[in-house]
C-alpha cells in the first residue's frame, strides 16, 4: 500500500459519506441504486473470500488454506463467535500445514 | 430483523458497548494480520485513522497480500465503501446545521453508527445513538489497530500459524450477515465463480473486480432490504 493510494481510498470513501449530509433533501437515490450498492459489496467481499482461499497469484494455493477457510466459514454460519471462527481457520491451516498438507 | 431492531432500541447502551468490543477485536485483528503479512506499521494505523471503514481496510490489504497493485486494492475498496453513500442519505436530517458538524458527521457515517441511529424513533435519541456509536467505534477501533500491529510483529512465519486463512474467514464473517438473503446471495456466488476462473489468466487483484459481472444477476423486482449490511 502506498500513501497515495491509502489517501485515494480515504478521500473516495469520504465523499461517498458526505454527498448525503450536503445535498440533504435535495437528491434522492432510487431504491434500485441503493439496492445495487449494497449487493455489489457482498459480491466483492464473498469473490476475495474465495480467490484468496484458492488462488496464490495464477494458481492453485494448495489445499491447507482452503480447508481452514472452510472450517472458519462453517463455524461462522453456525454463528460460534468472531474469535473463534479465525482462530479455527488459522489453527487448521496451520495443522494441515505441520502434517505435510501444502 | 424487525424484532431485533426493536431490542436494539429497548437497550441501545449495552449493545453499542457490545459493538464495540466486537469491533475492537476485529481491529487487533487487522492491525495483526496486516503487520505479519509484511506490511509496515504506520499502513494499518494510518488507514484506519483516514479511511475507518473495516471492511474496505481489510479488503484492500487482502488484494496487496495477494499480489495485487494499489490500483486494484483501491478500486476494489472504493466499490465496497459505496454503499455508504446511500446511508449518508438516510442520516442527513441528524447532520444538519454547522459545516463542522457536517464535516465530523460525515467521517463517523459507518454501518453500525447508521444502524444504530435508525433503530431510534425520537430524533433527538437518533441523534444521540448515532455520535455515541460513531465516536465511541472510532476510538476504538482506532486503538484496538494499534495494539493489533504489536502482536503482528511477535508473529514470525505467518504461513506456519495459517495467518493467510484468517484473513479470508475475516471477510466471510463480515459477508455472512448479507448472504442469508438470497437475492445477494445468488449474485455473490455466480460472481466468486467467474472471479475464480479468470484467476488464472488476469492480473492478481482483477479477478475480484471481474466479480462484479454477478451483478447483471439483480433482478429489477428486488426489492432494497434497508438493514442488511453488518460491515465494520
Amino acid at each position: 500500500m502506498t500513501v497515495a493510494a491509502i489517501l485515494v481510498l480515504a478521500l473516495g470513501t469520504y465523499a461517498y459519506r458526505i454527498v448525503g449530509p450536503v445535498l440533504g433533501g435535495r437528491l434522492k437515490l432510487s431504491d434500485r441504486v441503493r439496492r445495487i450498492l449494497l449487493v455489489a459489496a457482498a459480491v466483492l467481499l464473498l469473490a476475495l473470500v474465495t480467490t484468496s482461499a484458492f488462488t496464490q497469484g495464477h494458481g492453485f494455493a494448495g489445499w491447507a488454506r482452503p480447508a481452514g477457510i472452510g472450517v472458519g466459514a462453517v463455524l461462522a454460519v453456525r454463528r460460534a463467535p468472531f474469535v473463534l471462527v479465525v482462530i479455527a481457520a488459522a489453527a487448521t491451516t496451520a495443522l494441515l500445514r505441520l502434517a505435510g498438507v501444502p | 430483523m424487525r424484532s431485533l431492531w426493536r431490542t436494539v432500541a429497548l437497550a441501545p447502551v449495552r449493545d453499542i458497548a457490545l459493538v464495540c468490543l466486537a469491533d475492537g477485536i476485529v481491529g487487533l485483528s487487522f492491525g495483526a494480520i496486516s503487520v505479519a503479512g509484511g506490511l509496515p506499521t504506520w499502513v494499518p494505523v494510518v488507514m484506519s485513522l483516514v479511511i475507518f471503514a473495516g471492511g474496505a481496510q481489510f479488503s484492500a490489504v487482502a488484494v496487496v497480500l495477494a499480489g495485487g497493485g494499489p490500483v486494484a486494492a483501491v478500486v476494489a475498496g472504493l466499490v465496497l465503501n459505496a454503499r455508504l453513500l446511500p446511508f449518508g442519505f438516510a442520516v442527513t436530517d441528524l447532520l444538519q446545521g454547522s459545516w463542522w458538524r457536517k464535516l465530523t458527521g460525515s467521517l463517523l457515517i459507518i454501518d453500525e453508527s447508521v444502524a444504530f441511529a435508525l433503530a431510534q424513533r425520537e430524533p433527538k435519541r437518533r441523534s444521540a445513538a448515532f455520535w455515541t456509536t460513531g465516536i465511541s467505534l472510532y476510538v476504538i477501533w482506532n486503538i484496538a489497530v494499534f495494539a493489533g500491529t504489536y502482536a503482528g510483529h511477535a508473529i514470525g512465519d505467518t504461513n506456519a500459524f495459517g495467518l493467510d486463512a484468517a484473513f479470508p474467514a475475516v471477510l466471510f464473517a463480515l459477508v455472512l450477515p448479507m448472504l442469508r438473503t438470497k437475492s445477494t446471495a445468488r449474485p455473490a456466488v455466480i460472481g466468486s465463480v467467474l472471479a475464480l476462473a479468470a484467476t488464472p489468466f488476469l492480473p492478481p487483484g482483477v479477478p475480484v473486480l471481474l466479480a462484479l459481472l454477478g451483478l447483471v444477476t439483480v433482478g429489477k423486482s428486488d426489492r432494497a432490504e434497508p438493514r442488511q449490511a453488518v460491515v465494520a
